[in-house]
């Protein structure tokens, strides 16, 4: 795999660190993060600075207090079955098609087990859709789109998050490939084109609707469900 | 005093402080040997912390109680999984505490990547003179984050302590989103920079 140019920012990591990142922004963090270990090596510093603030609390309570919370914690100990602590299970060795090399967990389990199982939608041009389910507002998708072709075209209302699984593309003179991670907000419209050696395959979440620019997209996208 | 996550000393007793070292060797001690000494210690230093913790998002005493608790169940539970070379104890524990709070409050899911998962990318092997021990580690971030400006620090609680987005604390602190960002990355280039890493 060539190496990942392009990052999660501190800002959005440490959302994910603090546990505060809704289910669909932290699907695409989580799997660049099982690709890119530098990001997972930024997480554990951030994971640090929330242990070392939980010891920096200096909490009011009593000595009767703290007494009896470790009377009940003994009642629940001694309640534990006196098996073995829990220990790394042994995973067994798991195989997996060629085609989901780039498509690691947890996203692979959204998409059903294997990319090569993915249902896809036609969106007319040379493009096509997977709408991943997850709870909550966010629109998560896979979009396939062809060798040289524009991905479809958009502005945004808010975040838009895009994780680069297979195939590059360009966006503003930057190339972006797999395990890219490509962050805008609602101050960027987003142009990205594919690059003319093949597919490009890529996960969007977005928290509002894609807001595309052409008239004649505008006027099919409540068909297209996108 | 920042946000009134710092109580005065004086209504309370003091809480023993707790070196990183001697916490690595509790929580060791608590997965090799099930040495109940050992988490009491751990007890006594992260359980008031903890509840805490769970109070700021909780709003009920009682339930904050139950969350602290099953925390540190989950730290006698899993106290083995514990790796001194590939963290140190009171991150570990962090993390133990943020998923308890996310399963039980926010009731959301929060997707992970899995280590054993034949398409995971493994970390390149550690070159030993750039990193420091994991418990000198934890103390040198300790004093980093002492070290940060007032507004950088206070950003980081209300990330870490506050069920909030970023959106919504530069709604609460009247602060351009922007801003909010940039001093995020300001803090961690500086906890970066303590640990001898690239900015």
């Amino acid at each position: 795999m060539t190496p990942i140019n392009h990052h999660i920012s501190d800002a959005l990591l440490l959302e994910y660190a603090a546990g505060t990142l809704e289910e669909g922004w932290s699907l695409a963090v989580a799997t660049h993060l099982a690709l890119c270990p530098d990001c997972r090596k930024r997480l554990s510093l951030m994971e640090a600075a929330g242990g070392a603030l939980i010891e920096s609390i200096e909490p009011e309570t009593t000595p009767e207090r703290e007494r009896e919370s470790w009377t009940a914690m003994l009642q629940r100990l001694k309640a534990e079955p006196a098996g073995a602590p829990e220990s790394e299970a042994q995973p067994a060795r798991r195989s997996i098609e060629e085609v989901d090399r780039t498509i690691p967990e947890p996203l692979r389990s959204y998409i059903g087990g294997s990319l090569a199982a993915v249902e896809w939608r036609r969106l007319g041009i040379g493009a096509a859709q997977y709408q991943v389910p997850v709870d909550g507002d966010l629109n998560v998708k896979l979009l396939r789109v062809g060798p040289g072709r524009p991905l479809p075209e958009h502005g945004h209302g808010g975040r838009e998050l895009t994780l680069i699984l297979k195939g590059c593309y360009r966006c503003d003179g930057e190339a972006f490939g797999p395990g890219d991670f490509d962050e805008e907000d609602e101050e960027t419209v987003h142009e990205p084109v594919v690059t003319p050696d093949g597919e490009c395959i890529c996960l969007i979440v977005t928290d509002a609707p894609l807001k595309f620019k052409s008239r004649m997209m505008r006027a099919v996208q409540p068909f297209l469900g996108i | 005093m920042l946000l009134g996550i710092r109580m005065p000393k004086s209504k309370g007793p003091a809480l023993a402080e707790m070196s990183a070292e001697e916490m690595t060797l509790c929580l060791v001690r608590t997965g090799r040997s099930r040495d109940v000494a050992s988490f009491e210690r751990l007890f006594v230093h992260f359980g008031p912390r903890i509840r805490s913790f769970m109070l700021k998002r909780a709003l009920d005493g009682q339930l904050a109680e139950e969350l602290m608790q099953e925390t540190m169940m989950m730290v006698w539970r899993k106290a083995a999984l514990f790796d001194p070379q590939r963290g140190n104890a009171s991150a570990w524990i962090f993390t133990l505490a943020r998923n308890v709070m996310i399963d039980n409050l926010r009731k959301a899911k929060r997707p992970e990547f899995d280590p054993t998962d034949p398409a995971f990318v493994p970390d390149a092997p550690e070159t030993p003179d750039v990193n420091f021990e994991q418990d000198e580690s934890a103390e040198r971030i300790r004093q980093a984050l002492d070290s940060l400006p007032v507004e950088q620090a206070e950003l980081l609680r209300m990330s870490f302590f506050e069920d909030i987005s970023h959106s919504m604390i530069a709604e609460k602190t009247n602060l351009p989103l922007g801003t909010v960002k940039s001093r995020i990355r300001a803090a961690f280039s500086r906890l970066r920079a303590a640990l001898g890493e690239d900015q």
